[in-house]
């Protein structure tokens, strides 16, 4: 595939993680390009998720240096990271049951609402105008999903796959530049899976979204990936394009083991 | 009885694109098209629909469209593919639509037979099937989309965005201000307006050719009887390639003048048809079906007080109901019951059901349930029969209101002659006939006898209000070994009204006796196992549990007790059944796209079957292949259990 990837636009150097004595991650270091398709990869408990959740400010490493845009990153907060652009989905859905998934993926607009809380509870000018505008966008994420179907049912009714569909809604809703996806694909069936590859590759190429992937489906990951970094035990043991990191040595032991 | 001619169209009027500029003309802001997009729905009027097509028009002439050329249409009911159907025709050109979920092996025979040089494809996923079979299509020149997603990286010259097309049409246009005009005014009734092809039952599919003056007789005739007006909306949800859709969504629209109203997306109908209420809409049995279904199901989980007021109400609906709706004399105590009902059950079921402005509803395409059909009735719903076919515009008898009955398809439609043969075959005659099979004159040839009536393969008789009754295929009625008649489909129809029961195949001709096999309704199956506690894992395993087979038997015993008590069918009772392990299926080319059995197909399949239920046997092992619409191959194996039903004898049936 012959795709234009841009310039460096998230750099991490050196990244080290602790909870008290456990070390999550120990000196990380990978870049995320313009329009890519990332992926990290490794066993369960290789700091994949923790790896995450750094770049999108839920964990402040103890050393290390992160360069988004060109800015060394101070201590940051995951709303301020969602500000900048920054999207996800989680591992375990986090949705709100509940509610329907209109007003779910509606609360992925939540940080570009500038009406103020009197304004939208009176419906006044202004919040009406950008309700409009939301809904708008709102409705384009349920064309590009395919789930118009399912607009007015609350998602604790709808089964996991699409509950999924959903939550990459949200995030889409938000138009972020990098969209980070925390194993979109676990536990679906084969055709879910075709389906939400489908759907990444549809927002990397129309939207030109930047996409940091974490998976565990070897097939998945090679095929629609652009590059991947694999960790194992907190270290990074592999990185580069999927046919380099298939063959890679030490990327075959950790996921078969050793033969003794 | 007949409803004599229809009356014909003013002059001038006789071809669908001279209609469609004269509604831009006297109706010009009123909606002739509706579509929801992004969750709103979206309005056409006549007049704009009438710029679009006329831009649609002349880009496809600058791209080199000419008379007499055919222009394939793939995809969903979308606005843009029915105005392609009219940009087509003002060019002197015959659309064809193809049926969207066929895949690209189905296609590529259409493409060739009808010598495609121009095709519309409604997204990608249409585009993507159009070129895999390119190379076998010759003759294909220019693909136009209309959804542009997913299209960016596709730079084939031959591949036009319908926006492009349209920007190119209105530059021609400016150039050549008199060119769609003259073209428009070149068309004739005896034109070919659309060739639609025949599902193909019977061996390789055949273009149907119908004119314009065709069509349009048709489309008149349905006016007079339904007293249809412009003032009206349909919902336009059923395949553009079945003469169904071509005759209410289009022919009818354009005569009419009505809006037709396009859903989201296929997933979505059911409340797309709530939110616009159709005045008029059309649906084949199974569509009615489902629908009745569902409301019981969840009639099922109300509360005792509503469940037992909805019981109560459908009680009085059935005794008094139909009588009211065909104006006919009832007990007022009755026609008060009945006004509470409508307050309380009807109206809001009705509502419900996307019904309530409903003025009238049409069923065809098989046979409906005489209790499906007088539900539907008694609640106040004007649902009505037609019988038709392809090479007929769908259009031969309508059941005029106030002479409903469940079991005939009505009288003759205006214009329209019917004979019975001596073999007891539907002969018909007059101006909705087909001109002719595209390329294969044998055929056409075969079709007719030397008074020019059309053989229609149906075996029916007129009964004595006049009105016809259908039994069965023609080809497909035959005899037991004893001589008896043998009319399997009159038999699965009566199986198939149970809601358990969603398909059944029977055997017997040159047979002593009926066997059948059955398919059961996941839905209505799968709710009552949970009902009664019962576990399963998916269809295979539904379908093999002993408390469905009783189940089933149960309605096979019910079914050969109506037959025993008929004397022409007594000797058709089904002996043996068996419920198969996997649903029939179009993409295992068991059911024809439009959801008919392929009954010699699936004989021939599951031959091993066919043996043990008449050897006698208890059960059988088979192992069937399945195929994936995404084209990927499974297997499925079961041991099928075959059952014994109980059949009455003939002393028991003279009691």
């Amino acid at each position: 595939m012959s795709k234009k990837t841009g310039e460096v636009i998230l750099d991490l150097q050196s990244i080290s993680l602790r909870f008290g004595g456990v070390k999550a991650l120990t000196d990380i270091s990978f870049d995320v390009r313009e329009h890519e398709i990332r992926a990290i990869i490794g066993p369960n408990g290789a700091g994949k998720s923790s790896m995450l959740n750094v770049i999108n400010g839920v964990y402040h490493p103890q050393e290390g240096v992160i360069i988004f845009r060109g800015q060394e990153r101070k201590r940051m907060e995951p709303h301020q990271a969602a500000t900048q652009g920054i999207a996800r989905t989680f591992q375990n859905i986090a949705l709100f049951k509940g509610m329907s998934v209109l007003d779910n993926i509606m609360t992925g607009r939540i940080t570009r609402m500038k009406a103020s809380f009197i304004e939208h509870a009176l419906w006044l000018g202004r919040a009406k105008r950008e309700e409009l505008e939301h809904r708008k966008k709102v409705e384009e994420v349920i064309d590009f999903l395919e789930i118009q179907h399912i607009r007015r049912i609350p998602v604790g009714r709808l089964p996991y796959g699409l509950q999924k569909r959903v939550e990459l809604g949200r995030a889409l809703a938000a138009e972020p530049s990098m969209l980070l996806l925390d194993e979109p694909m676990a536990g679906m069936n084969v055709e879910e899976k075709q389906d939400m590859c489908r759907f990444i590759l549809d927002v990397n190429d129309q939207f030109g979204t930047t996409i940091v992937l974490i998976e565990h489906d070897m097939g998945v990951v090679m095929d629609i990936s652009d590059r991947v970094v694999v960790l194992d035990y907190g270290k990074k043991i592999g990185d580069g394009l999927p046919d380099d990191v298939k063959n890679n040595e030490d990327v075959i032991t950790a996921y078969l083991g050793v033969s003794h | 009885m007949s409803f004599g001619t229809p009356t014909g169209m003013p002059e001038g009027l006789q071809t669908f694109p001279r209609l469609l500029f004269h509604h831009a003309q006297v109706r010009g802001s009123a909606p002739a098209i509706r579509e929801k997009d992004l969750g709103i729905w979206q309005t056409w009027t006549w007049s704009g629909v009438a710029e679009r097509v006329r831009a649609l028009a002349s880009g496809l002439a600058a791209l080199g469209f000419k008379r007499g050329d055919n222009l394939a249409i793939i995809g969903d009911n979308r606005p843009h593919l029915y105005m392609m159907m009219s940009a087509a025709q003002c060019l002197g050109g015959v659309p064809v639509p193809l049926y969207q979920d066929a895949v690209a092996d189905e296609m590529l025979f259409v493409l060739q037979d009808a010598a495609v040089r121009f095709a519309m494809a409604e997204n990608q996923e249409q585009v993507d099937k159009l070129l895999d079979v390119k190379d076998q299509v010759p003759l294909l020149e220019h693909i136009v989309y209309d959804d542009p997603r997913g299209m960016r990286h596709y730079n084939q010259p031959f591949l036009h965005d319908i926006r492009a097309l349209m920007e190119m049409g209105r530059i021609h246009n400016r150039n050549h201000p008199d060119f769609l005009d003259a073209e428009v005014a070149q068309g004739r009734a005896s034109d070919v307006s659309v060739m639609l092809y025949t599902s193909g039952t019977t061996g390789m599919p055949k273009g149907v050719c119908q004119t314009h003056a065709a069509f349009i007789a048709s489309a008149q005739g349905g006016r007079q009887i339904d007293h249809l007006e412009a003032a009206g909306d349909i919902l336009s949800y059923l395949p553009m390639a079945w003469v169904g859709d071509h005759l209410f969504s289009f022919a009818q629209a354009l005569v009419v003048g009505f809006t037709i109203n396009c859903p989201e997306s296929g997933d979505t109908v059911m409340t797309d048809l709530r939110e616009i209420g159709p005045t008029y809409y059309f649906a084949p049995p199974r569509v009615f079906e489902s629908l009745l279904t569902s409301v019981m199901i969840r009639m099922e989980d109300a509360g005792a007080i509503k469940r037992k007021m909805f019981h109560y109400f459908l009680r009085v609906a059935k005794r008094c109901g139909s009588a009211i709706l065909d104006g006919k004399p009832v007990r007022s105590s009755d026609r008060l019951l009945y006004g509470l009902g409508t307050l309380l059950v009807y109206g809001p079921l009705r509502n419900v059901l996307g019904l309530s402005r409903i003025r009238v509803a049409y069923t065809a395409g098989a046979a409906i349930g005489p209790e499906l059909f007088s539900f539907y009735r008694s609640i106040g719903i004007n649902l009505k029969q037609l019988y038709g076919q392809t090479e007929t515009c769908a259009y031969v008898c309508l059941q005029p209101d106030g002479q409903v009955k469940p079991s005939s398809v009505g009288a003759p439609a205006p214009g329209v002659e019917i004979k019975i043969a001596s073999n007891g075959e539907v002969l018909v005659k007059g101006p909705m006939l087909l001109k002719e099979y595209y390329k294969r004159p044998d055929a056409t040839a075969g079709s007719m006898n030397a008074d020019g009536y059309f053989l229609t393969g149906d075996a029916g008789f007129i009964d004595a209000d006049g009105h016809l009754n259908i039994i069965d295929r023609a080809k497909d009625v035959g005899r037991l070994a004893n001589g008896a008649m043998f009319a399997p489909n009159y038999i699965e129809n009566k199986l198939k009204f149970f809601q358990y029961i969603k398909e059944a195949v029977c055997f017997g001709h040159e047979r002593d006796q009926v066997c059948a096999f059955i398919n059961i309704d996941a839905g209505a199956v799968g709710n009552w196992a949970e009902r009664q506690g019962i576990a399963y894992s998916g269809y295979t395993d539904l379908a093999g549990k002993p408390q469905v087979h009783e189940l089933v038997k149960s309605c096979v015993d019910e079914v050969n007790t109506i037959l025993a008590n008929d004397a022409m069918m007594a000797d058709s009772q089904v002996h043996r059944f068996l419920i198969l392990h996997k649903e029939l299926d179009p993409d295992d080319d068991e059911l024809t796209r439009t959801r008919k059995v392929r009954r010699k197909f699936v004989a021939k399949k599951y031959q091993v079957l066919i043996e043990a239920l008449y050897s006698g046997q208890s059960t059988q092992f088979i192992e069937t292949e399945v195929k994936f619409e995404d084209g990927r191959r499974g297997k499925v194996s079961a041991d099928l259990r075959i059952i014994d039903a109980k059949t009455l004898s003939a002393a028991q049936q003279a009691v």
